[in-house]
């Protein structure tokens, strides 16, 4: 939640890794990640690609590398970073994003852009008055239920609606709009949408 | 648009189109025998609703129900995995060809196309389709939960026989004195109304026991009533203009014949009614009845070859006719000729049974009387077709307990099976008041124009009635749910489609007024007059 609040260009990482459906981005502090759901985008020349976080990691810089317990002698878990403090340089903190849209001049089109992401493409948070503009179309849920994730859509979902419903004037017409949106695209997936909607309150 | 339902779904012009609802609308808001409209591609159709259904996206659904205590799910799911649905019948098309345009709503040839939008009907569209009200068109009722007026284009009912059906004590008889109210005043048709039980003439009874305004009462200088119980009447306080009585000399074998299975006779023995009828002539029923156990008789009845337990038989029935008090050897004045009198001057006579309830009194005087009109109506309409001159006033006969007069053993022996089939060619149609539809002659069924049913709920009485008519299966389930008072199902030649209606209401101070003041807005003097003296 720090991040939405912090100012409105708040850069929260940068592409590493980059395909047609998602990008990956590392942040550069360890653990300033964006909220599981919410919109980044970046920008690619004209365009800028919006994603969803669909998934973060943290972990050692080097794959090969595990990091080690230390706390056994010390008071706190905050004593650890600061008696190591190369660990936050050791460790880093990364999210991947499902691309669900972008926006051309002062269109926002809710599917895939031509071109994938940029390596090194700066990524931001969206401002709650971007993702109210994003909110008024409910067809990026059709990238978001058809896409596989490392992480299951009855969690993704949710998280995306709960915190897109947040930056709308009436959130809960929001949230029975795209229920209603689900509930057609997951006609025949009834356990999966029950779900969906339980977690969506 | 608030009034919008939902979608057409699917469906055919047989069976009907299958409407799926729109998410903000409850399925528990709709009824059946509510009118829809269907906003086509390229015309608007007129429907009803016949059936109301509930529709699950995934089966599963239905296994496991979702917790629909939780209103957020139960307002993402209504409409989307769970809907409602509807069956509506389209009848008419009331916009949009030609044919329409000229000549006023069509019977469908055709179904709306995929996905066109339904709405309730709005006022205009119901007054569209069943008229406003005029000098020809009379208010019967409204449709359910409307205001607007369904009005019945009356002298087009009276062209045809009607049937009006119901079980007991779902309004039948105030329906009829509403309908005979009507013709009254717009149909130019004269009624002779053979009111067994005392319910038109003078007042009736609703259900809650208050006594109610009749005919005569509202419309003293077009009603006069008869009576064939003087004394009845008067207990009754009722101003009668004539008391009928019947010569032994009126009665026919045909009317006999009639009473068959009132009166346990045999076959044999309405056969050798006929016979006696040949041998004494017009004095046959006296002096049938006066013949004592003699070798007189005996000889009489070997020449005519009638046994004798044939005639012990005859003979009990005969009695039983004697011993009604409005049968008399001799009349001095000839009842049949006074009705038509009455009729010719344009009134309408309401012929009271008194406490003679009893159907071999209802069934003999009812046919004798009408058997002897008819025979006059028709010479005189073949006269008038002859010499290009004046029809008689069309008449329209009202009996109740129809089935006894129209059941398949006797309706093609009687009067009234007669006019049912031959309806309008002599200017006499009927009204026919009944309580078991299906005891009557299918093939009287038929024939009627315009029936009006009540709440029936026995399977064979339904069948009888809806027999023939398009669209049954859907009626059928809209008449088994009327409601058991104040509502009617309307289907036939007067009216564009079969409609349900809650019948105007009768019997309160403002009623009489409405209806009398319908009267007035026709011009009619009297009406006025009659207004004056009922309320000073």
């Amino acid at each position: 939640m720090r991040l939405i609040n912090s100012s409105l260009t708040d850069r929260v990482g940068e592409i590493i890794e980059a395909s047609t459906s998602d990008f990956v981005a590392q942040c550069y502090e360890l653990y300033e990640l964006p909220p599981l759901g919410s919109l980044v985008k970046t920008k690619d020349g004209e365009l800028d690609i919006y994603g969803i976080v669909c998934h973060a990691t943290t972990g050692s810089l080097e794959p090969g590398r595990r990091p080690i317990a230390r706390g056994k002698d010390e008071a706190s878990e905050e004593a650890i970073y600061q008696s190591s403090p190369q660990l936050s340089k050791l460790l880093r903190s990364e999210f991947s994003a499902l691309v669900v849209g972008h926006r051309e001049k002062d269109r926002i089109n809710q599917y895939l852009p031509p071109n994938p992401a940029r390596i090194h493409g700066f990524v931001y948070q969206c401002p709650p008055d971007e993702l109210k503009e994003f909110g008024r179309s409910l067809a990026f849920l059709t990238l978001l239920v058809n896409t596989n994730l490392p992480v299951a859509k009855e969690e993704i979902v949710p998280a995306a609606l709960r915190l897109m419903s947040r930056a709308q004037d009436d959130p809960h017409a929001f949230l029975v709009a795209a229920g209603k949106e689900l509930a057609v695209m997951l006609g025949g997936q009834y356990y999966q949408l029950r779900a969906i909607l339980g977690r969506l309150k | 648009m608030t009034d919008r339902l939902g979608v057409v779904v699917s469906g055919s012009l047989e069976s009907g189109v299958e409407v799926k609802l729109d998410g903000t609308v409850s399925v528990e808001d709709m009824a059946v025998g509510r009118y829809v409209t269907i906003e086509g591609q390229k015309q608007r159709f007129f429907g009803m609703i016949t059936d109301i259904g509930l529709g699950v996206i995934d089966p599963r659904f239905t296994l496991t129900p979702p917790d629909i205590a939780d209103p957020f799910i139960s307002e993402v799911l209504s409409g989307t995995s769970t809907y409602g649905t509807l069956h509506v019948l389209p009848m008419l098309t009331i916009a949009g060809d030609v044919d329409t345009l000229i000549e006023g709503p069509q019977p469908v040839k055709t179904v709306p196309s995929h996905f066109s939008a339904v709405n309730l009907a709005s006022q205009q569209d119901v007054e569209l389709v069943f008229g406003g009200e005029d000098e020809k068109r009379f208010y019967v009722g409204t449709p359910l939960d409307m205001e607007t007026k369904i009005c019945l284009d009356l002298p087009e009912l009276v062209k045809r026989s009607n049937g009006i059906f119901g079980k007991s004590g779902t309004g039948k008889t105030f329906l009829t004195r509403i309908l005979l109210i009507g013709m009254l005043q717009k149909s130019a048709a004269v009624n002779l109304i053979f009111d067994m039980h005392n319910e038109y003439g003078w007042a009736g009874t609703s259900e809650g026991g208050k006594s109610v305004k009749a005919l005569k009462q509202l419309f003293p200088a077009k009603v006069a009533v008869f009576t064939l119980d003087e004394e009845s009447s008067r207990r009754r306080k009722v101003s009668t203009d004539f008391v009928v009585r019947i010569g032994y000399d009126e009665i026919e074998p045909e009317d006999m014949s009639l009473l068959r299975q009132t009166l346990n006779l045999t076959e044999p023995a309405v056969e050798a009614i006929y016979q006696l009828r040949r041998r004494f002539g017009r004095d046959w029923l006296r002096q049938a009845s006066d013949l004592t156990d003699s070798d007189e008789t005996s000889q009489i009845l070997n020449e005519l070859s009638i046994h004798e337990s044939t005639f012990q038989n005859l003979k009990r029935g005969l009695n039983s006719i004697r011993r009604l008090p409005f049968i008399e050897p001799h009349t001095p004045v000839n009842s049949v000729k006074s009705i038509l009198e009455y009729l010719d001057r344009g009134m309408n006579v309401v012929l009271e049974f008194g406490r003679y309830t009893d159907i071999t009194a209802y069934v003999l005087v009812a046919n004798l009387l009408t058997r002897r009109i008819y025979a006059q109506y028709r010479e005189r309409m073949e006269k008038a077709m002859a010499e290009d001159s004046a029809k008689p006033t069309p008449l329209v006969i009202t009996i109740e307990e129809a089935h006894r007069f129209l059941n398949p053993e006797v309706a093609s022996r009687t009067i009234f099976g007669t006019i049912a089939r031959e309806m309008r060619k002599y200017n006499v149609t009927l009204l026919v008041i009944d309580q078991r539809p299906s005891g009557i002659d299918t093939e009287v069924m038929s024939q009627m124009g315009t029936k009006v049913t009540c709440l029936l709920d026995n399977e064979r009485d339904i069948d009888s009635v809806l027999a023939g008519v398009s669209g049954k299966s859907a009626l059928k389930s809209v008449l088994s749910r009327l409601e058991s008072k104040q509502q009617a199902l309307i289907f036939g030649h007067a009216v564009p489609m079969p409609v349900v209606i809650r019948t105007r209401e009768y019997g309160s101070p403002q009623s009489y007024q409405e209806l009398l003041t319908t009267g007035k807005a026709e011009g009619g003097e009297q009406a006025e007059k009659d207004i004056e003296e009922l309320w000073g």
